[in-house]
């Protein structure tokens, strides 16, 4: 190789590669904390890494390239950089049931995610917490006593039904939104 | 040294010294007895007195003089004159610099220098940000504000780069500096919301809290809240990229509680529509950085639309905005109102193109500073270029930061920009692909350049076109820029292209270079030329033990030399280090390489210090 001559093969190692890769894994660099390497930059191939500077001259005047592994620290970009640059709401979890939720005589709406309760107890405790009221015992003969606050939701077919009606699993997928009536509509 | 407390006295426009100061000890024969104690006199001492010795006059005409004198480097050089100069300069500096932590003691500090209100440390070099420093490397303020805290009890200022911080570290700072007034971390790490929440709450005339880039660990402390209650003197508040989550009616009252705020930059956490909220209540923002720049899908979010454009007229005073993290460009246009008056933009975290840039960027007819990602493409640099013909700094980061992406910026890019905005001071820009015409065409069109950073990503990749080396183009940058201080190169370079530095780049203070160069002699011709280089960072070039070694008559000038993945040996940093004594020479080591005894060395870095080598480092480095 043209440079060999140059340079003191036994008093320096021929490395331009990842830092440790020589016989280790490439993790030497890898912090724990965020700023640490990005598990994703590194090469699962480390002998393209190790590429000796004389094959990189001018002898390769074309593309011919040996394969781009990532190198650590290359680009110079920040890690806050690459991280940010992931939207924050590209969560590989599928996306929220969001739906709006009104309860009569409040001026505002709310909205929520059906997706993070796991059933109708869970779902009424926090409308209550919500919106300050108390929505009764449920039954299925009955519907809801003792309050006169009561669930309802608008479905896919556009009628007002009573929450609690149908299997959770139909319920979310079939809820467009959700009002709160007073009982002196009903 | 004797710390002369008449001149302190003087320092206060007031003659009479008391009967502790007759104590010093000064080591001038001759000098007269001080004045009567206890008599006041006005400014004309001098004439009421039995005259002082004429060497008295004039170090009390010089301290006021000094007063003027605030540039560090006007500072250093009228402390070399002579003792008498020394002494009156070190005991009128209220402002201390500090470029190498490791380069000085905090005693040695505080000894020279009794009367400092301010204080500036930076710590680890830059490439520790890109992961190629090993882990616990150090740079711990703790011994700094431990001694400081006693010695400068009345200290206003901290600012810190690249250093550590432990909570405990910000407790002590909060409890020994009672008039505490700014806190500027800047690429810091190793403390918690814990932390802040420290400095909140002791410093009640905190007027500046600034955590740009900074990591701060999520303890779950709610810090905002521990600001005092009632007015607060906050001037600016910064915590972009903390990432933690903040209590955000916490925040609201505290910006509504804060008629000073000038400066707030939120982190993404914070929705458009609580930053409505917040700017509604604070008009007279003149820097703004906002969070997450789209509607908000939380759980109980309100469902309402604000008129995000009224807020945005509502700040008259806004010139600098940033932000924009996770955009919905659909958004943007609320912020034409304050286009025309904004001096300072920072897109770079917006993935936009060039047809969502270009109604916004031609109506900043006023723009000097723009941050942008490469995802506005040539087009969109090009309608820069059309636009802003006042731009001083321009940064193109990558939205896709790999060797191999798409390119969307090349040197058609850069080549509109140096034809549209001649007054160009600074910039960093990030291709896939460039030619040296496009960049001698800068060099030629942009005269003014001071800092000149092109990061061609893919590693050793020459001209585009005409398949040579960066050589030329690098060359004509420092040839006719002649104002350049700082450069940062990349791409296929020879020797030649080092040759050019050394020779052209007198002024240049700061040279970054990676995956460069052919053999020893390129590195000799920058130690050779280079007379003004303060900072050299080179990673992964052929330089070797040859190169290092013909630099010994310039390392005790420089801030540091870093050396990573380059031809060095262990034999060759050795003689460095016995050729100049008072140089540390550390060599790092990688995370498993510690025990190889082969000779070779990771990373070289040394640097400076009057106070010898230090003694909190890990087991990844070695002193030689």
């Amino acid at each position: 190789m043209a440079f060999e001559g140059d340079l003191n093969l036994e008093a320096t190692e021929l490395r331009l590669g990842l830092p440790g890769t020589a016989d280790h894994d490439k993790s030497g660099v890898t912090k724990s904390n965020k700023r640490g390497l990005q598990q994703a930059q590194s090469s699962d191939h480390e002998e393209s890494n190790i590429v000796s500077n004389d094959e990189n001259k001018r002898d390769h005047q074309e593309s011919t390239r040996p394969a781009k592994a990532q190198v650590v620290g290359w680009p110079p970009i920040r890690s806050y950089r690459k991280n940010c640059l992931q939207p924050k709401k590209a969560e590989p979890e599928s996306a929220g049931v969001y739906i709006k939720v009104s309860m009569d005589g409040v001026p505002y709406l709310r909205k929520i995610d059906l997706k993070i309760y796991k059933g109708y107890p869970e779902l009424l405790k926090d409308l209550e917490d919500m919106f300050k009221f108390k929505a009764g015992e449920y039954s299925e003969r009955e519907g809801y006593n003792g309050s006169e606050f009561v669930p309802t939701y608008e479905d896919k077919d556009g009628d007002w039904m009573l929450v609690g009606d149908v299997p959770w699993n139909m319920f979310i997928t079939s809820c467009k939104r959700l009002r709160i009536m007073k009982g002196s509509e009903l | 040294m004797s710390e002369n407390n008449h001149l302190h006295h003087h320092h206060q426009n007031h003659c009479s010294p008391s009967p502790a100061e007759t104590m010093s000890e000064d080591d001038e024969p001759g000098r007269p007895q001080p004045p009567d104690p206890g008599s006041k006199k006005t400014r004309n001492c001098a004439a009421v007195h039995p005259s002082p010795h004429p060497d008295r006059v004039l170090e009390i005409v010089l301290e006021h003089v000094l007063q003027f004198l605030t540039a560090r480097r006007d500072r250093n050089a009228a402390s070399l004159v002579c003792k008498s100069w020394y002494r009156t300069e070190a005991l009128t500096r209220s402002h201390v610099f500090i470029g190498n932590c490791y380069s000085v003691s905090p005693s040695r500090v505080t000894a020279r220098f009794p009367r400092v209100r301010s204080v500036a440390i930076k710590g680890r070099p830059r490439f520790a940000d890109f992961n190629l420093m090993p882990l616990n490397w150090g740079a711990h303020f703790g011994p700094w504000v431990a001694t400081m805290g006693k010695a400068y009890p009345w200290l206003e200022r901290v600012y810190l780069k690249r250093m550590s911080l432990t909570d405990r570290d910000l407790c002590l700072l909060g409890d020994s500096f009672v008039g505490f007034k700014e806190l500027e971390l800047v690429c810091c790490d190793g403390f918690g919301t814990g932390g802040l929440a420290a400095i909140a709450s002791k410093c009640s005339q905190l007027r500046v809290l600034d955590l740009s880039d900074t990591e701060v660990m999520n303890d779950g402390v709610d810090w905002i809240s521990c600001f005092p209650e009632g007015e607060t003197c906050l001037e600016s508040l910064i915590f972009d990229y903390v990432e933690c989550p903040i209590n955000f009616e916490a925040l609201e009252s505290l910006v509504a509680r804060s008629p000073a705020l000038k400066k707030l930059r939120l982190n993404r956490e914070v929705s458009l529509g609580q930053l409505y909220r917040l700017m509604v209540r604070a008009p007279q923002l003149t820097h703004l950085g906002t969070g997450a720049f789209g509607p908000s899908e939380a759980q109980g979010a309100s469902d309402q639309e604000y008129d995000y454009a009224s807020a945005f007229s509502a700040c008259k005073s806004l010139v600098c905005l940033s932000g924009f993290r996770e955009i919905v460009p659909e958004y943007l246009p609320a912020i034409y109102p304050v286009c025309a008056n904004l001096v300072s933009l920072n897109l770079s975290h917006a993935n936009i193109n060039v047809e969502q840039l270009k109604p916004i960027i031609c109506q900043c007819r006023k723009l000097q500073v723009l941050w942008v990602l490469d995802s506005v493409c040539d087009e969109g640099l090009k309608a820069v270029a059309a636009a802003c013909p006042d731009l001083r700094e321009l940064r193109v980061f990558p939205f896709d930061p790999q060797e191999d992406a798409e390119g969307p910026v090349s040197e058609v890019g850069l080549q509109a920009i140096s034809e549209g905005c001649p007054k160009l001071e600074s910039i960093l820009y990030f291709c896939q692909r460039m030619t040296n015409a496009a960049v001698i065409a800068m060099s030629k069109n942009c005269p003014d350049l001071v800092v000149f950073r092109l990061c061609i990503m893919g590693r050793h990749q020459p001209d585009y076109v005409t398949r040579e080396p960066m050589d030329e183009g690098f060359g004509a940058i420092v040839m006719n820029c002649k104002k350049l201080t700082r450069l940062a190169t990349s791409g296929l370079m020879t020797d030649r292209a080092f040759a050019y530095i050394g020779k052209y780049g007198k002024l240049v203070r700061t040279l970054s270079v990676a995956f460069a160069g052919d053999s020893d002699t390129g590195l000799k011709y920058v130690l050779e030329g280079c007379h003004n280089l303060q900072k050299l960072e080179i990673r992964d070039s052929p330089f070797g033990d040859a190169a290092l070694l013909s630099g010994l008559h310039h390392y005790y000038n420089m801030r540091f030399l870093w050396m990573s993945s380059c031809h060095l040996s262990r034999q060759g940093c050795r003689e460095v280090a016995r050729a100049l004594p008072r140089l540390v020479v550390e060599l790092l080591s990688y995370e498993g390489n510690e025990k190889m005894d082969d000779g070779a060395v990771d990373v070289l870095y040394m640097y400076r210090s009057l106070d010898g080598p230090r003694n909190d480092t890990s087991e990844s480095v070695t002193i030689l």
